[in-house]
């Protein structure tokens, strides 16, 4: 095993460049991914290396890739298609939901779609609009898709080639704040050396709260860890890695020590994944939990402009109030909603 | 000549002759096509807006060197030629017959919606008559006559509009996905995996066969030329010379809208404004449908990229069984395009020539009967499937949720069998396996 440090936006490139040289029907798609290398140049160089005819640059229609790659991979091949940012997906919403993730059912399983979609995802960026948002609920919510998030270098790497090897279609997002975030990461890792794709992880272990949390926010929930701790609390942080399906057993037992349960993610509330982490804690651990469980997340409000995207993002503080009020200390524990979480 | 500007659409098939459009070998541009405004100035339909024909409505052949060239094993005059031709016809016979069962067993109660294809046999059985057995077809889901000549069979057409399944046959075994309801999107799925014949080519793990390689054909409606995907799929093919024909049935409506609605030009002069060839054909002619597909087919498996087929067609029957088409049409209509029926218009071709003998017409009659009592036996015969079914095939690979809610259904059913109840909620309490342990 050889590891080297590289940013997270190189471990993705590394990922598929492995990818690509062990399966011979991995191809890539998206816009600007060719001699541009991507806006976020995570396909640098990988033109050059594969040929145009494997990394190909598609015309400007979301639509029209996705429903390419399921014609491509209904004719055997696997491709990675990259939408350039996660607002633009939406424009490919039927053929991602109606017919990538059904199509395995709509043929009784004749015809498997194993389609990575890779989507730079969500804010704190300054970016202009629809740049920054956070639509993993959408396909959280549709049967035959799995969705997974990465947050640093080596899942990236791993994550990536466990998607493309996945027989069912993955959504694979990848955290824009995170992109120049340096790891260490053994590109070569034996798929079977690494956790499967999906589990959570246990980032760090403590006994009072259960943080759970994703994508760029891992870093946030370790800081708050960091800061919780000088006051004597010690919270265990989860990286759910998997959105779709939620590694519920991993979370269950955490809960069932520490009694209380924190969901921290930027996407809006309302049916959110945290709304699904809270009520599936509350159905399975209800004996266990000595508070309600509490979201920290996104408000539903359309993503903010740049210079105001702070009120959007949670950030150590809101996760921190959130965690006071789980342990019954912030006087908004008493508001009758409950919901709210204010800085 | 009539100006084009009201009639362009709802094309007039009264103008078409034996002239033909020009199109397969490079010859009309975008310019010579027509005018690009849909209005023609001149008083004169641009060459490709008349729909190549071969046969009129009264059978007459009328020669046309350009398509009779893709027709030498129909015409050679043989017994070879002559079977060839007779399938065609029992082909034609079959489907419509097919299709009239259908319906009868929906009113039945047999099954629980039925799309017929009456009036687009010619198209349907012309343009599948082209195809190899290794190339691939990506319908929508009024294409039964297409569907039947790929060998599925007639009673795993209609499992799905029975309600039983999702699926009535092996997309890979016949060459043909199941049928798309999303209107317009399996135009670009034919995108993808002629790209993906393209690359095996390429990578050396497929060789092209004889005639050349593999190809692709995506049926849509003339409704559907109005579809993003379908305006993608254009551009994607013509970028990437896919080997794809993207054939339209322009059967003069989509559900209750007129084809005038979705176009104010000829559906075939949009192919030219993305540089793909198109021609338009005299759908109910099935010789003219075929030639036209075939020479498509050959463009395409020999690196001369995708072209558009717009046949103009006639939906007879209504949109769907719950459908009433006295609502937004002229019983008139009917009867001008009963005037130029695909069926009588082959036969009157084939008993002129002594091709079709009144035992040759029995004989077809008794085989499209028998299709249907086959057909009406098997349908009748699908039990519904398990409840649990509605788990499989979700996924291709283990996934803990839906076995956990599998297993939660399951409990549940089982709850019914132990009491013997079917509706009270008593059975609910202790069945659901949604609390502890469950690994949801
Ligand atoms: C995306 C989408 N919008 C609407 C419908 C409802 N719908 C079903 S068939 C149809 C008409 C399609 O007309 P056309 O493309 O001409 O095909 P035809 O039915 O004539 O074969 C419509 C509107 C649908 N199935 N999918
Ligand atoms: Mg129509």
């Amino acid at each position: 095993m050889t590891t080297q440090t590289l940013t997270l936006a190189k471990a993705l490139g590394a990922g598929l460049r492995r990818a690509m040289t062990d399966d011979p029907t991995v191809m890539v798609l998206g816009e600007d991914i060719g001699r541009l290398g991507g806006v976020y140049r995570v396909t640098d160089g990988l033109q050059a290396e594969f040929g145009p005819r494997r990394v190909v640059d598609t015309p400007l229609a979301e639509s029209g890739i996705l429903g390419t790659a399921v014609g491509l991979a209904y004719r055997g091949y696997r491709p990675v298609v990259e939408i350039q940012f996660d607002g633009f997906v939406y424009v490919a919403f039927d053929q991602i939901v109606s017919q990538l993730a059904k199509m395995h059912a709509r043929t009784r399983g004749a015809v498997k779609l194993p389609v990575t979609i890779r989507i730079p995802v969500a804010g704190g960026i300054g970016a202009a609009e629809h740049h920054s948002e956070s639509p993993e609920a959408y396909f959280v919510h549709t049967a035959g898709l799995r969705v997974v998030s990465v947050s640093n270098p080596q899942d990236a790497s791993t994550v990536l080639r466990q998607a493309i090897a996945c027989d069912d279609p993955v959504v694979f997002f990848e955290p824009k704040r995170l992109y120049h975030v340096k790891g260490e990461v053994d590109p070569g890792l034996p798929l079977d050396d690494a956790p499967p794709m999906g589990t959570a992880r246990v980032v760090s272990p403590g006994d009072d709260v259960t943080l759970v949390t994703f994508g760029s926010h891992v870093a946030t929930a370790l800081d708050a860890a960091t800061a919780a701790s000088d006051e004597g609390v010690s919270i265990e942080v989860i990286d759910l890695r998997s959105l779709s399906p939620i590694d519920h057993d991993t979370i269950a037992a955490s809960v069932r020590r520490t009694g209380r349960l924190v969901v921290l993610h930027e996407g809006p509330r309302q049916a959110g994944v945290g709304a699904e982490i809270a009520t599936s804690v509350t159905e399975r651990c209800f004996d266990f939990l000595e508070a309600p469980p509490v979201r920290v997340t996104g408000y539903d409000i359309p993503y903010p402009p740049a210079k105001l995207e702070g009120n959007q993002v949670p950030d150590l503080d809101r996760v921190l109030v959130g965690v006071d009020r789980v342990l019954g200390r912030s006087p908004a524990s008493s508001a009758p909603a409950g919901a709210e979480v204010g800085a | 000549m009539p100006s084009t500007m009201g009639s362009t659409s709802r094309d007039d098939l009264s103008r078409a002759g034996g002239a033909r459009a020009e199109t397969a070998s490079g010859t009309t541009d975008g310019t010579t096509a027509g005018s690009t405004n849909g209005g023609t100035t001149a008083g004169t339909a641009p060459p490709g807006d008349v729909p190549v024909r071969l046969l009129d409505e009264k059978g007459v052949r009328h020669p046309d060197p350009g398509l009779d060239r893709w027709l030498t094993d129909v015409d050679a005059g043989t017994d070879d030629a002559r079977g060839a031709l007779l399938a065609l016809y029992e082909d034609m016979v079959v489907a419509r017959r097919i299709d009239a069962e259908a319906t009868a067993l929906q009113r039945q109660g047999e099954l629980a919606l039925w799309p017929p294809l009456q009036g687009q046999e010619a198209a349907q059985v012309g343009s599948a008559a082209a195809l190899r057995d290794d190339d691939f077809v990506f319908s929508s889901y009024r294409e039964h006559a297409v569907a039947r000549r790929r060998g599925v069979a007639s009673v795993d057409l209609l499992r799905v509009w029975r309600g039983v399944t999702a699926s009535g046959w092996d997309p890979y075994a016949v060459g043909m996905a199941t049928p798309q309801v999303i209107i317009g999107a399996q135009a670009l799925h034919g995108v993808g995996y002629a790209l993906g014949i393209q690359a095996d080519v390429e990578r050396g793990v497929v060789a092209p066969g004889e005639g050349g390689t593999a190809a692709v054909v995506a049926y849509v409606g003339d409704g559907a030329m109005s579809q993003g995907d379908v305006n993608e799929a254009f551009v994607f093919a013509a970028t990437w010379q896919v080997p794809l024909v993207l054939f339209c049935q322009n059967n003069q409506w989509a559900i209750s809208e007129p084809v005038a609605l979705q176009s104010a030009v000829p559906l075939v002069r949009r192919a030219w404004g993305f540089g793909v060839p198109g021609v338009r054909v005299d759908g109910n002619d099935v010789l003219a449908v075929l030639a036209v597909t075939r020479e498509a087919l050959h463009r395409a498996r020999t690196g001369g990229g995708p072209t558009f087929v717009e046949a103009v067609t006639y939906r007879m029957g209504p949109h769907t069984t719950a459908d009433d088409p006295t609502r937004y049409r002229d019983a008139s209509e009917l009867d001008v395009w009963a005037e130029r029926d695909p069926i009588a218009r082959l036969a009157a071709y084939l008993r002129a020539g002594g091709l079709l003998t009144g035992d040759d017409e029995v004989r077809v009659r008794a085989a499209a009967d028998a299709v249907a009592a086959e057909l009406r036996a098997g349908v009748v015969a699908i039990e519904d499937p398990p409840p649990l079914s509605v788990f499989d095939h979700v996924y291709a690979e283990p996934h803990p949720t839906v076995a956990a809610e599998r297993a939660e259904h399951a409990a549940y059913l089982a709850g019914f069998a132990d009491t013997g109840t079917t509706t009270t909620g008593t059975t609910t309490t202790d069945t659901t396996t949604s609390g502890e342990g469950a690994d949801r």
